[in-house]
C-alpha cells in the first residue's frame, strides 16, 4: 500500500529540502566553530586547550554537570510520576510552575539567586555572618545550574507517561509487585528513551549555561570560571582562536552526547527487531 | 544511565581535585583577589608576577594573586553581593563610588592614593581605516553625513559612556554651551552609529572582523592595542585635539581585605602600581601615567591633547549619570527617531 | 469521559508513591523555584503601581517588546514549517545520512547559546561565509531584525521537531490507507487526514519555541546590532537596568516577560492536557 508522500518526486524534493536547509542552518555553524578553532593549526589549538586555566574550567564544568544530573533526575521522575499517575487539585499549576526556568531569562535567574543568597539577601546575610559562602563559589554555580536545567527531564517524561497511561503499572501492582519493582520493571523500560533524552538535554544545558552562571560566579580564573565563561574571557582578550578552541570543546561534548544517544537508540531498535 | 563506572570515578576525582587544589593553595599562602574591568586581563597578567617578585624580595613571603574580570559595573555589583575581592581596579569612578556608598570602600577613597586614586589614565581616541579616507580628525568630523562609527552602548559600557561625554564636552565648547545646538549635534552624532555592541570587545569585532563603520571609538590604550594586534598597516590611530579624561580608579575593599587578612598586601599592591617599574609596564600597554621619568621615556607615544574632566562639564559623575544615562534621560531622548 | 474520570480517581488508590513523589516535587519546587522568585517580587514590592507602570511602558522598553515579540513570532512560524518538514522527512523516509540528520536536530540544545551567538554573527556578518553570499544580493542579516529572528529560530528549532516527531511516529498506517483508498491526492490527504492529528503537537512545539525565544539573550546579543528602538530585545533592557544597579527596574521588566511566558506555558499545558484526554477518550 502506498503511503502519503511516497511519490518519488515528492519524496526527493522533501528530503532534498530538509537536507539542504539543515546543512545551511545547523551544520554550517558547527563546521565554522571547528574551522575557527583549528584556523592556526593543531599546535595552537592544543596550547589553548592544555592551558592550566582551561583545564581547571573543564574540570569545574564537568563537576557541575555531574552533580546537576542526579538532582534533576530524581526531581524529574518524581514530578512526572506525580502529575501523570495521580489526580489532585493544583496538578496543572504544579506542572506550569516547573516551567518557570523556561520563562525566566537566564540573567534574571542568576540575579534572583544573588538577591537571596548574596551578602545583602536575607538568607545570604545569615550565611555571611556564619562565614559560609555560596555565591561566587562553586555551590552557587551548582544552584543556578540546577535552576535552569530542572524542567528538562520532567518536560520530556510528562507527555510520554500521560500518553502511555497507567494501566500496565496498575496491573503490576494488582498482581502484588511492590512500588519500586513496578517502577523499575514496568515504568522504566517504557520511559527510558525519554529519560535519556532528558538527561542529555540537562547535561548539555548544564555544561553550556552562561547567562545565569556569569552572574553568580565572580569569574575568578582558576577558581570559579566555567568553560563558557572562560570562552567569553578569551574572546575579550582578542584570543579568538582560544575562544573557539573552547567552543570546539563544548561542541565536542555536545556531539559526544548526541552520538551516545544515537548509538543507544540504534541498539534498542535492533533488539526490538530481533525480539 | 549507562555511564561506565571508571569514567564516572575519574570525573569525580577530577572535580574533587579541582576544589581541593584551590583550597590547598589558600591554606598554604596568602592570596590577593583583584577585581578588575574586562580588558585589563593582559595588563594584570604582566603586573602581578612583578609585584609577587617584589613582595617576595621585600618580605620574604610567597603570595598568590587571583584575578576576576568583567564589566566594571557587574564587578562592583558582585562585590556588593559578596564577592570577596581585596582590591578593585576599575575603569569607572562611579563603580567605586557605589562600593563607597555601601561602606565597603573608605568614604575618602579618592584621597587614599595619589591623583584621585587613579594610578594611570587615558582618553577616548579614534581608530580609522588605512589612509583615513573620511578625513576624521576631531569630533565634528564624526557628525558628518557619510560617516559611520562603532562604539559600545553607553547604557551597558563605561567605555561607551566616555565616548558620549567626550562628544558632548566637545560640542559644549564648540557651541559655547548653547543647549539646543549641542543637542542637535549629539542627535546627528548618535544617528551615525552603525552598531551598538554591549561591550568594548564586541565593538572591536564589529569594526575589525566584520568591517563595519569608518571609525571605532574606544580608550586610547585600547585603540593602540587593537592596532598592534590587528596590523599597524591597515589602521591608524587618531587622538582628537580635545577629549575627556578617563580615570582608572583603584581602591582597597576594606572589610574584605581585613577578613582575608590581606590589608597590608592590598595597600602595597595598589601603591606598587605607582612605582616606576609598574608605570613603565602600564605605559607599555598605552596607558598614560604620572611618573615623570616614564612620561619622558614614552613622550612620542602620546600626542598632546586637551583633556577635560567630567566634573568640569557635567558637575559630577552622579549628575552626568542622572541627566544623560538614566532611563528616559537625554541619551534616550536623543536616540528617539 | 465518565469512564476516564473513574479510572483516574481509581489510580490514585492503586498506585503507590503519591506521598513520596508529592514530597519531593513540592520541596524541590518550593526551594529551587519559588523561594528565589520571591526575591524578584521583593524588589517589585518597593515600587508603587504608578512607578511599575512607568517602567514597563517606557518608550524604549515598549519598542523592545515589539522587536522581541515580532522576531519571536517570525522565528516560531518559520520553525513550524521547517520543523514539520524535518519531522516528516525523519519519520517517513529512509535515506543515507538519516541518523546523522536526526542527531543534528538536537545540536541547538546542546550548543551553549553564547557559542551559537558568536558563531552565527561570524557566519552572517558581511565578511562571513553566508554574509558574503547574501549581502551582494541586498539581503542583510547580521545587525538587523532578521538576524534576531535567525538566532531565535536556531535556538528553538528542536522544540518543534521533537514534539511533532513522536506523534507522527505513532500515527497508524491505516490513516494513510484510508486516505489513499479514497483516491485523494497527497496534498489533500496530508491536509485533511494527517494535519488534524499533528496540529496539537505542532502548536505545542511552536508555542514552546516562541516562549524560549522571548527569553533568549546569549545567542541574540552578538548578532542583533542593539540599536535603540530598532534592534534592542527585552532581555537586553533587563541587562541594561542591571548595569545601572536598578534592580527594581530590571525586576519590573523581567516580571513582564515572566508573566507573558508563564501565561503562554499555562495555555500550552492546558491545551496538551485536553489533547491527551481527547485522544484517550477517542480510543476508549
Amino acid at each position: 500500500m502506498r503511503r502519503i508522500g511516497d511519490a518519488p518526486l515528492v519524496r526527493r524534493l522533501l528530503i532534498g529540502a530538509a537536507l539542504v536547509l539543515s546543512a545551511l542552518f545547523l551544520l554550517l555553524p558547527l563546521v565554522a566553530i571547528f574551522a575557527q578553532a583549528f584556523s592556526q593549526g593543531m599546535l595552537v589549538f592544543w596550547a589553548n586547550v592544555s592551558n592550566t586555566f582551561t583545564l581547571h574550567a573543564i574540570g569545574l564544568t564537568l563537576m557541575i554537570a555531574l552533580l546537576t544530573i542526579p538532582v534533576c533526575l530524581v526531581f524529574g521522575v518524581a514530578l512526572a510520576w506525580l502529575v501523570t499517575r495521580f489526580s489532585f487539585p493544583g496538578r496543572r499549576i504544579l506542572q506550569t510552575l516547573i516551567d518557570i526556568p523556561f520563562a525566566v531569562s537566564p540573567v534574571v535567574a542568576g540575579l534572583i539567586y544573588l538577591l537571596l543568597y548574596g551578602r545583602n539577601g536575607w538568607i545570604g546575610s545569615w550565611l555571611d555572618t556564619h562565614d559560609i559562602q555560596l555565591m561566587f563559589a562553586w555551590p552557587g554555580i551548582l544552584m543556578v545550574t540546577i535552576f535552569v536545567t530542572c524542567p528538562f527531564i520532567a518536560r520530556e517524561l510528562i507527555p510520554l507517561m500521560q500518553a502511555q497511561g497507567s494501566r500496565e503499572e496498575e496491573a503490576a501492582v494488582t498482581l502484588g509487585a511492590s512500588g519500586w519493582t513496578t517502577f523499575r520493571r514496568v515504568t522504566l523500560p517504557n520511559i527510558r528513551w525519554a529519560l535519556l533524552y532528558g538527561v542529555i538535554l540537562t547535561n548539555a544545558r548544564a555544561v553550556g549555561e552562561f547567562g545565569a552562571v556569569s552572574v553568580v560566579s565572580g569569574a575568578i580564573r582558576g577558581q570559579t570560571n566555567t568553560l563558557p565563561l572562560h570562552l567569553e574571557q578569551l574572546y575579550q582578550d582578542y584570543n579568538a582562536v582560544g575562544a573557539f578552541a573552547c567552543a570546539a570543546l563544548l561542541a565536542f561534548i555536545a556531539l559526544l552526547t548526541l552520538a551516545a544517544k544515537a548509538g543507544l537508540e540504534w541498539r534498542a531498535s535492533r533488539r526490538e527487531a530481533f525480539a | 544511565m549507562a555511564m561506565p563506572v571508571f569514567f564516572r570515578r575519574s570525573l569525580i576525582a577530577l572535580a574533587l581535585g579541582a576544589s581541593v587544589s584551590s583550597t590547598a593553595a589558600m591554606a598554604q599562602e596568602r592570596e590577593l583577589l583583584n577585581s578588575s574591568y574586562d580588558i585589563a586581563r593582559e595588563l594584570f597578567a604582566a603586573v602581578n608576577p612583578e609585584f609577587q617578585a617584589w613582595w617576595q624580595e621585600e618580605h620574604g613571603e610567597e603570595i598568590a594573586i587571583s584575578q576576576s574580570h568583567g564589566g566594571s559595573s557587574a564587578q562592583a555589583r558582585a562585590i556588593l553581593q559578596g564577592l570577596r575581592a581585596d582590591v578593585v581596579t576599575f575603569n569607572q569612578v562611579t563603580d567605586v563610588q557605589v562600593l563607597a556608598d555601601a561602606g565597603l570602600v573608605a568614604e575618602d577613597w579618592q584621597e587614599a592614593f595619589d591623583n584621585n586614586a587613579s594610578p594611570y589614565y587615558s582618553t577616548t581616541a579614534f581608530l580609522v581605516r588605512k589612509g583615513n579616507p573620511k578625513g576624521i580628525e576631531s569630533w565634528d568630523d564624526l557628525a558628518k553625513e557619510d560617516v559611520k562609527m562603532v562604539f559600545p552602548n553607553p547604557k551597558t559600557s563605561g567605555n561607551g559612556r566616555y565616548t558620549y561625554l567626550a562628544a558632548w564636552g566637545f560640542a559644549d565648547q564648540a557651541f559655547d554651551g548653547d543647549e539646543e545646538q549641542i543637542q542637535d549635534f549629539m542627535r546627528t552624532f548618535l544617528a551615525n552609529v552603525a552598531v551598538f555592541d554591549t561591550g568594548g570587545r564586541g565593538a572591536t569585532t564589529s569594526f575589525i572582523e566584520r568591517g563595519i563603520g569608518d571609525v571605532l571609538i574606544s580608550f586610547e590604550s585600547e585603540v593602540n592595542n587593537i592596532r598592534s594586534e590587528y596590523g599597524s598597516d591597515d589602521y591608524e590611530v587618531i587622538v582628537p585635539p580635545m577629549s575627556v579624561l578617563a580615570e582608572f580608579p583603584v581602591a582597597v575593599v576594606g572589610p574584605n581585605a581585613e577578613r582575608n587578612g590581606n590589608s597590608d598586601l592590598a595597600q602595597s599592591y595598589l601603591e606598587y602600581l605607582y612605582s616606576e617599574d609598574a608605570q613603565r609596564l602600564l605605559a607599555g600597554f598605552s596607558y598614560r601615567v604620572h611618573n615623570e621619568a616614564v612620561v619622558e621615556e614614552f613622550a612620542d607615544q602620546f600626542p598632546e591633547t586637551e583633556l577635560f574632566q567630567v566634573e568640569d562639564v557635567f558637575g559630577s559623575w552622579d549628575d552626568a549619570m542622572e541627566a544623560h544615562f538614566a532611563g528616559g534621560a537625554l541619551l534616550d531622548q536623543l536616540q528617539r527617531r | 469521559m465518565s469512564q476516564l474520570t473513574l479510572r483516574r480517581t481509581g489510580s490514585a488508590r492503586v498506585l503507590p508513591g503519591f506521598g513520596l513523589s508529592m514530597g519531593i516535587s513540592v520541596l524541590f519546587i518550593s526551594l529551587v523555584l519559588l523561594l528565589p522568585i520571591t526575591g524578584l517580587f521583593g524588589q517589585l514590592a518597593g515600587l508603587s503601581l504608578a512607578e511599575y507602570w512607568a517602567i514597563i511602558t517606557e518608550g524604549r522598553v515598549v519598542a523592545s517588546y515589539m522587536v522581541t515579540m515580532g522576531a519571536a513570532a517570525v522565528a516560531a512560524l518559520v520553525n513550524a514549517v521547517f520543523g514539520l518538514l524535518l519531522a516528516w522527512v525523519l519519520v517517513r523516509y529512509e535515506f543515507p545520512g538519516k541518523r546523522l540528520l536526526d542527531a543534528l536536530m538536537d545540536l541547538p540544545f546542546a550548543l551553549p547559546t553564547a557559542v551559537a551567538g558568536i558563531t552565527l554573527a561570524t557566519l552572517y556578518a558581511g565578511s562571513g561565509w553566508m554574509g558574503q553570499l547574501l549581502e551582494p544580493m541586498g539581503f542583510q542579516v547580521a545587525y538587523t531584525w532578521v538576524g534576531i529572528a535567525l538566532a531565535m529560530a536556531f535556538t528553538s528549532i528542536p522544540f518543534v521537531v521533537r514534539t511533532v516527531q513522536p506523534v507522527l511516529e505513532d500515527l497508524p498506517i491505516e490513516v494513510d490507507e484510508a486516505a489513499m483508498s479514497l483516491g485523494a491526492t497527497d496534498g489533500v490527504a496530508f491536509r485533511r487526514v494527517i494535519m488534524p492529528h499533528l496540529w496539537p503537537a505542532l502548536v505545542t512545539g511552536t508555542g514552546l519555541a516562541f516562549v524560549r525565544s522571548l527569553g533568549e539573550f546569549g545567542a541574540i546579543i552578538f548578532i542583533a546590532g542593539n540599536m535603540p528602538y530598532e534592534t534592542e530585545i527585552t532581555a537586553l533592557m533587563i541587562f541594561v537596568k542591571l548595569q545601572e544597579y536598578d534592580y527594581a527596574g530590571a525586576s519590573a521588566v523581567a516580571s513582564v516577560v515572566l508573566f507573558v511566558s508563564l501565561a503562554l506555558l499555562l495555555a500550552i499545558n492546558i491545551w496538551q492536557g485536553r489533547f491527551v484526554n481527547r485522544l484517550h477518550g477517542g480510543k476508549g
